[in-house]
């Protein structure tokens, strides 16, 4: 007797626990190929997982087996020209499979382990112990905007919110209502009035009361109004407190003559991290390039990253022009907003103390946080030291760190976004 | 046959399959299998998708296991070559054990579900319940219930020691867990209750043996000298991981607890290592037969049988040494070729026949063919009964490879003089004996350092593999010793390893009893 079971509704994911120990186990190598996958992506490519491939020989789950070498007599099949003491040359390489014999283990001849990571997993690889700073504030004290959304229908409010069909049918439903016993009526004395007129024409008295009923009651059926005013429906807006979920990314690079093309693609990769890191806590981002020398203009990505000028450098230019952008288009009530300047340190000497002005009447105090970097192997200048006088006054919000190489760039974003305790 | 006359409706026209439907193939499939006396356990037969298959596929076809990264990472490899279409699922996976569970795919079509109860369900199934070496080693009945307690006994023990130590652990295990079968005793029958209730017992007595084993105190050294100094064990052990388990010094219980457990499983699966030709030869035999049977008495469409024997080829397609796609014989192809022609031996024998198996040529196809199933592993099978049709029919040649000489050698080929020699090769090539190397606990250093040594008995001047070092590093972990590593060929010693590596000897770095430890 056999049993035939339908076990399609059990749980399929019965090797989640399996794979998370997998993941668990070779952590340290999907996270160092998640970290160089960031740096060969685009700023915005980031809507897929991740391949990630683990060197065989370290996935090896070792067992006792014979090595290649010492005499090996292996039964093949399909021969075709082969004749019994017959010598043929040993093929390089063990091509045709020849030779590869029984003892040739599964761990041979696999170099790479390679699997996929989703998107979620990768970017928890890559945002692991970070945290956005004052995120938290903003999420849950933003209730200054609200967003109306639909929530059903209701019987009052506002003629321009006026469901037609829901009215519509509503007054069709009453008029049905309300003329129903009159209809029934008037189909009877009608077909009473064609039976007297059939079998008793002479009988006018009747006939006139009857035509005078019909009359009547046709009357009585169209003053039922056709549209009344308990018929409108309205669609109901409610309004929601909506958490500000709109981040807007100002990205300010120096393009003076020092920049180098090296330089700038650090600065590049740093720039990707963090807009990767707004994209997965907000909605909706936007980023404005500005990149100054002399003078600051707001440009697009491509021009951002990859034209060259050259010239002197005065940051407070850029600072200027940001402060403009964000009291134009980016209200603080609606939108958090993020900034991250990369520079090699150079400034004109008398500039940075306008720079600090600027940052710490202007900017400091409506921005979320903003980061500034230094990609520079040398001392640091003016500009440096005065930063810092900046982040003692903002040290929630304002952080700076050096960066040299292109290696240093996600321990110093670690660094920048160390999840804080909250205290 | 008479059937052939009688024509009944087809079970089925489309290729869609319902329950009723799989329920009345199952039922005729069943009826003709009884007709051949075909003994089997009880089938439960479960509809499951692929990715559910995937799961089944990655815990090793345990149809529960503990859990441990090594699964994870089968899973994923399986997952990535089928979404990208690189490879197809099986079309089943059976499991031994009473009710014999059998998993159908809901992918399939009414016909690949045929074929597959017809081959899991009746194939293996009556090779589980008939051959002597599940007889013998496996208890069908049983396992279901000793996985469920591995699992929790496991979990329990991640949940107390930590997964990292768990894991640890039984990286090691599995590491050895070829070296954990009794190859000659009987094991007694493992029962999930009767484990539960002996565990706690087993425990204390464990521990008190090994710390007979282990005791130190000099008493009236010079009696005892001689006994001291006899070699331990006095036989060399080839279950490596039942001497751990007994003799390890440093084990708390609940590891040895969880190398039992694997040594367990390990023994559960040791018969299906020997028996893969013989196994899915009968299975291969028995679907074919049983679908034809079907096909005669008119119960299965043209259009069925179609699609069935497309797929009954491509199991059994043997791609030449020469070929791309070549991955050594194909078990399914062997041993189908071989039941096959037993009964070909059987029914219509040859002249070369009545000389090579005067026996069998002319007997009873059926009881021939059940006593060749019932009675032989592997090795034994195809040094009994590969016979020269079989060897033609495959082509089949031998190749030596010796690292001396500077080309192969062709010892035989398919011709008279040389199917001996194939069929002694052949035969050979599936002794599990010669696929693992002989490596055996030599002795241990009862007085001394207590250290561990192995000795592998080369054959062939084969050498260990590269993975050596990393299992005797396992090995280390879990005797908590130094490991020596002998290879020896005869008398003579060849090679050796050594875990630690013989002179950084860091006293410090590997734990170890005090030498005048009192247990108590």
């Amino acid at each position: 007797m056999s049993y035939v079971i339908d076990r399609r509704l059990n749980g399929k994911n019965k090797s989640t626990v399996n794979r998370q120990r997998f993941l668990r186990r070779y952590r340290d190598h999907i996270k160092k190929a998640v970290e160089e996958a960031v740096s060969r992506r685009s700023i915005t490519d980031m809507e897929h997982g991740e391949q990630i491939s683990i060197p065989g020989r370290d996935i090896d789950e070792p067992v006792l087996h014979h090595g290649r070498g010492g005499k090996q007599t292996v039964v093949h099949p399909g021969n075709k020209e082969f004749t019994t003491g017959e010598h043929i040359a040993r093929p390089q390489g063990g091509g045709g499979g020849k030779g590869a014999g029984k003892a040739s283990n599964s761990g041979e001849g696999m170099d790479e382990f390679v699997f996929q990571i989703t998107q979620e997993e990768f970017l928890e690889f890559m945002f692991e112990d970070l945290e956005l700073p004052n995120l938290v504030k903003r999420n849950l004290m933003g209730t200054d905007t609200f967003k109306t959304v639909r929530a059903g229908i209701s019987n009052e409010g506002n003629p321009s919110r006026i469901n037609i069909i829901r009215t519509l049918r509503s007054a069709h439903a009453r008029r049905i209502a309300l003329s129903g016993s009159s209809r029934a009526k008037l189909r009877e004395a009608v077909s009473e009035l064609e039976r007297m007129k059939r079998e008793e024409p002479d009988n006018f008295g009747d006939i006139q009361a009857l035509e005078a009923e019909i009359e009547r009651l046709n009357a009585r059926i169209r003053r039922v109004p056709y549209l009344d005013t308990f018929d409108l429906k309205y669609n109901l807006l409610v309004k929601q407190p909506n958490p500000s979920s709109k981040a807007v990314m100002f990205c300010l690079m120096d393009v003076s003559g020092s920049m180098t093309q090296a330089t700038k693609d650090i600065a590049k990769r740093f720039f990707i991290l963090l807009y990767l890191f707004l994209k997965r806590n907000y909605d909706k981002i936007e980023v404005v390039f500005i990149r100054h020398h002399t003078s600051a203009r707001e440009v697009d990505e491509e021009e951002f990253f990859y034209s060259r000028e050259t010239g002197g450098t005065i940051v407070s230019s850029a600072l200027k022009l940001m402060q403009e952008i964000m009291a134009a288009r980016y209200p603080t009530n609606e939108w958090n907003i993020y900034a991250a300047q990369a520079s090699d340190g150079d400034n004109w000497n008398d500039d940075s103390p306008i720079c600090r002005d600027i940052l710490i009447k202007q900017i400091m105090p409506f921005v979320q946080y903003y980061t500034y970097v230094e990609i520079t192997p040398r001392e640091h200048q003016a500009l440096w030291f005065e930063y810092e006088r900046i982040s003692e006054a903002f040290s929630d919000t304002f952080a700076q760190q050096q960066l040299v190489s292109a290696g240093d760039i996600y321990p110093v974003f670690r660094e920048l976004f160390q999840r804080r305790l909250a205290t | 046959m008479t059937a052939r006359e009688q024509k009944r409706q087809p079970l089925s026209t489309g290729s869609e399959w319902t329950f009723e439907l799989i329920q009345a193939y199952d039922r005729e499939i069943g009826r003709i299998a009884k007709r051949y006396a075909l003994d089997t356990y009880p089938n439960q037969i479960e509809v499951i998708t692929a990715e559910q298959m995937m799961d089944a596929y990655a815990s090793v076809g345990m149809p529960l296991g503990y859990h441990h990264w090594s699964y994870g990472k089968h899973f994923l490899s399986t997952e990535k070559s089928y979404s990208r279409g690189q490879m197809g699922l099986a079309y089943e996976i059976v499991i031994n054990s009473d009710p014999c569970i059998a998993y159908l795919m809901e992918e399939n079509t009414i016909c690949m579900q045929a074929l597959v109860v017809a081959h899991a369900c009746y194939g293996h199934n009556s090779f589980f319940k008939g051959n002597y070496l599940f007889r013998t080693w496996t208890d069908a009945s049983s396992i279901i219930d000793y996985l469920v307690f591995a699992k929790q006994y496991i979990m329990q023990c991640e949940e107390r020691h930590g997964i990292d130590a768990v894991e640890d652990l039984l990286d090691s295990c599995h590491a050895l867990m070829n070296y954990g079968v009794d190859r000659y005793k009987r094991p007694y029958p493992i029962s999930a209750e009767e484990e539960r209730r002996r565990q706690k017992d087993r425990e204390e007595h464990l521990q008190k043996q090994i710390n007979d084993l282990w005791r130190t105190i000099p008493k009236g050294a010079d009696k005892n000298s001689d006994k001291d100094n006899a070699r331990f064990p006095s036989e060399p052990q080839e279950n490596i991981l039942y001497f751990i388990e007994k003799h390890a010094p440093l084990l708390e219980p609940w590891q040895r607890e969880v190398v039992r457990i694997v040594r367990k499983i390990a023994q559960y699966f040791y018969p299906q290592r020997q028996t893969q030709v013989m196994n899915e030869g009968w299975a291969t035999f028995w679907h074919y037969t049983l679908m034809n049977d079907l096909y005669d008495e008119g119960l299965v469409t043209d259009g069925f049988m179609m699609e069935f024997l497309t797929s009954h080829t491509s199991v059994i397609y043997q791609p030449g040494f020469d070929s791309p796609y070549y991955n050594g014989i194909n078990p399914y192809t062997l041993g189908f070729a071989m039941y096959r022609d037993i009964r070909r031996i059987c029914e219509h024998p040859t002249d070369e026949d009545r000389h090579w198996f005067p026996d069998i040529a002319g007997s009873d196809w059926l009881a021939t063919i059940k006593f060749a199933m019932s009675s032989f592993k592997d090795e034994s099978f195809i040094l009994q009964y590969l016979s020269p049709k079989v060897i033609r029919d495959l082509k089949l040649f031998s190749i030596m490879d010796d690292d001396q000489k500077d080309d192969l050698l062709v010892p035989a080929i398919h011709d008279e003089p040389g199917y001996k020699t194939i069929r002694e090769t052949l035969a050979a090539q599936y002794n599990l004996g010669n696929r693992e190397p002989n490596v055996q606990i030599f002795s241990i250093d009862r007085r001394g350092d207590r250290s561990l040594t192995l000795r592998h008995q080369q054959h062939d001047r084969k050498p260990l593999g590269d993975s050596t070092e990393e299992v005797l590093k396992h090995l280390h972990r879990l005797w908590g010793f130094d490991i020596h590593l002998e290879t020896l060929q005869g008398d003579q010693i060849m090679k050796t390893h050594h875990v630690p590596p013989k002179g950084e000897h860091a006293d410090s770095e590997y734990p170890r009893l005090d030498l005048a430890v009192i247990h108590l």
